[in-house]
């Protein structure tokens, strides 16, 4: 067991460390810095502020007093937002996008798991049919669209929500329906598969003809073994739940991490597009291995090494 | 009893005897040609093609899907030859015009016997045609699609198969490599590799060798080596566990033992053995390609203008939704269509021809 996590864990940092090496040269690769899309400034002051940034090193000892500084926790100062620590500017907006992505989490997770498993009780009737068929639709239509047909029709036409900003709790509703509708409709096909093969298998005979009931049968062994694969799905589900925020919060303006990371790549604000891609590589990773370890301490037949 | 029924229904169709040694003559004679071949007529040979194509044929909803595929590519390449309209044309007087409204220079040709188009979706507010733009948007994502899934599917193939065939420290290796690209988050590294890679290529594109990369575009060039970069490596997991039960098998231990080389064996029987998943994993990558793109083109970081996409057709009508809601929706409803055709097509083809794939 233990020796399995510290594995996960080693694979783990050297994912987060690819992704910021990576990151950092790619950044280096664009020209046009930061200060140049501004009024342009003279050359004196462009030397000057890019001494005061470090900029005018060679990139190597850029890397290494980057990753340094990285080690102890450090993101740097946004070049943009002058002044600013990256790691404030990250913890301001990460409890914002938080906050709406595992909202959408949960409810993907329970209306996918119920639906999925209702359709796959009522295989080949009409409720399985329209289940199946809106599960489908719901894989299909991508975020922006989902998005902006809510906003067009709740917002603008029948004024039920507010468009934009997450000041009342209804103004929730948009954009968690929007990020949870994808991953809820995996999981309710994934969920109706999975419970087809279980409730053919011949335990599922063996529970009900040692007198267990319908209901009992189904939560004791249908469920929890139908459920395993659903569990696989919940470390690239958060994925998504957290980075496709980035689409639902640019359209309904919402002020999260996911909007501020596709701002801070259109303004070159370089410590911001690290900072924020390091910190969600590294949310992401751990989520993923918290996920794998959790998966098999559900299930004890697998084995651990 | 049935034995019994049975000699009694022989009884009354007049045969008296049916269990007698009595032999007719008539039962010896040589059968006649016609005869022979009507034995000879097995069951038609059913090639693995076939038998998948038959099972496909009889899922309804897979035909239907591929009938809209096909559709959908008629409409992106074959009608903007004959649609009077093109994308990037701009119609001076004919601005942010309502379907089949009419410009006032185009009422005055109307007005003298003339005839025009209408503008099936109106016009745009720099006045493009907007059904010609929507047609050009479909014309790239589909492209996207199938250009970064065949990219997909040779990286992955060739990468699975390489590293299943071969095993031990050389599989450890590469699929340690896959680990780690899988683990990383995707669409983080799309959105920066697609900013990043537009400007080097931009460079590259004015050196006279690789003046191509311009007639192509620069946003769609970095979207191919992007997708080719992270999305291999499902198919490498997928081809790397086929391959690896496929070695065990006689077969690939008689082509070793009649002395192929690696590469005829990973070539000839390997891969041809696991063309069924091949099928099915890149007709299921072609909608996942296409959602990217459109989601990229969303944030404006996809395809360039003038060059439209769906996703950037939907973000530019965003501003003015509440007007025009047949701006956005029209490329967003084209989006769902192809995403959604392309997901049944391929969920129908791995019933007909990969049963075994589940996901």
């Amino acid at each position: 067991m233990l020796k399995y996590i510290v594995k996960r864990l080693v694979l783990a940092a050297v994912t987060v460390y690819i992704v910021a090496t990576l990151t950092f040269f790619l950044m280096y690769l664009v020209p046009g810095g930061p200060f140049l899309s501004e009024k342009a400034p003279s050359a004196a002051t462009l030397a000057a502020l890019e001494a005061k940034y470090g900029l005018d090193q060679p990139v190597t000892v850029q890397y290494k007093n980057y990753m340094l500084r990285l080690l102890q926790g450090d993101l740097g100062t946004s070049l943009k937002q002058r002044g600013k620590e990256v790691n404030d500017i990250i913890f301001t907006r990460l409890p914002v996008s938080a906050k709406i992505g595992s909202l959408a989490v949960v409810v993907a997770l329970v209306c996918g798991v119920v639906l999925g498993s209702v359709a796959a009780l009522n295989r080949g009737k009409t409720l399985d049919n329209i289940i199946v068929f809106f599960s489908t639709c719901g894989i299909a239509i991508p975020g922006f669209v989902v998005c902006t047909v809510l906003m067009f029709v709740l917002g603008e036409k029948l004024r039920l929500l507010p468009t934009f900003g997450l000041n009342t709790p209804g103004s929730y509703i948009m954009p968690v329906i929007a990020l949870a509708l994808y991953p809820m409709s995996y999981i309710a096909r994934l969920m109706r598969s999975c419970m087809l093969d279980v409730l053919g298998q011949d335990y599922m005979r063996t529970a009900r003809a040692k007198g267990l009931s319908q209901t009992k049968a189904l939560f004791k062994h249908a469920l929890r073994n139908a459920i395993l694969p659903v569990v696989t799905y919940l470390g690239p589900m958060i994925a998504y739940a957290l980075t496709g925020s980035f689409v639902v919060e640019t359209i309904l303006t919402i002020p999260g991490l996911g909007a501020s990371f596709v701002t801070s790549i259109t303004s070159r604000d370089y410590p911001l597009i690290m900072g924020t891609t390091i910190f969600l590589a590294f949310l992401l990773v751990t989520m993923n291995v918290v996920v794998d370890i959790v998966y098999k301490l559900i299930d004890p037949r697998i084995n651990l090494q | 009893m049935k034995p019994n029924n049975a000699s009694r229904e022989g009884k009354e169709n007049g045969r008296a005897f049916p269990f007698s040694f009595h032999l007719k003559a008539e039962d010896f004679i040589p059968a006649s040609t016609e005869e022979k071949q009507e034995l000879e007529t097995m069951r038609e040979r059913v090639s693995f093609w076939r038998d998948g194509i038959r099972r496909f044929r009889r899922n309804k909803l897979g035909m239907v899907s591929l009938a809209v595929v096909h559709f959908m590519m008629f409409f992106a390449f074959i009608l903007p030859g004959f649609y009077p309209y093109n994308y990037y044309e701009q119609l001076r007087g004919s601005e942010s015009l309502a379907p089949f409204e009419y410009s006032e220079a185009e009422k005055d040709v109307i007005a003298n016997g003339g005839k025009v188009f209408p503008h099936l979706l109106g016009t745009d507010t720099l006045g493009r045609d907007i059904m010609a733009r929507v047609m050009m948007g479909s014309r790239i994502s589909l492209v996207v699609g199938i250009v970064a899934s065949a990219i997909i599917l040779i990286i992955g193939s060739v990468y699975g198969a390489i590293a299943g065939y071969f095993g031990g420290w050389v599989d450890t290796i590469m699929m340690r490599i896959v680990d780690i690209i899988y683990t990383v988050p995707d669409i983080l590294i799309i959105i920066l590799l697609s900013v990043t890679l537009k400007h080097p290529l931009a460079k590259l594109a004015e050196t006279a060798s690789f003046g191509w990369i311009n007639k192509v575009g620069v946003g769609l060039i970095s979207i191919f080596i992007v997708f080719s970069l992270l999305y291999w490596v499902g198919m490498a997991r997928i081809v790397r566990g086929q391959v690896l039960a496929l070695k065990e098998l006689d077969y690939v231990a008689a082509a070793k033992a009649l002395g192929a080389k690696h590469s005829r064996i990973i070539r000839k029987h390997l891969l041809t053995n696991c063309i069924g998943t091949l099928i099915v994993t890149t007709t299921l990558q072609i909608p996942a390609s296409i959602f990217t793109e459109s989601f990229l083109s969303f944030l404006g970081l996809g395809v360039m203008a003038p060059m439209p996409s769906l996703g950037s057709l939907a973000a530019t009508a965003l501003d003015g939704m509440y007007s025009y809601p047949y701006r956005l929706f029209a490329p967003a409803i084209t989006i769902s269509i192809i995403i959604l055709a392309f997901n049944l097509l391929g969920d129908g083809l791995r019933d007909a021809f990969d049963p075994k794939l589940i996901d």
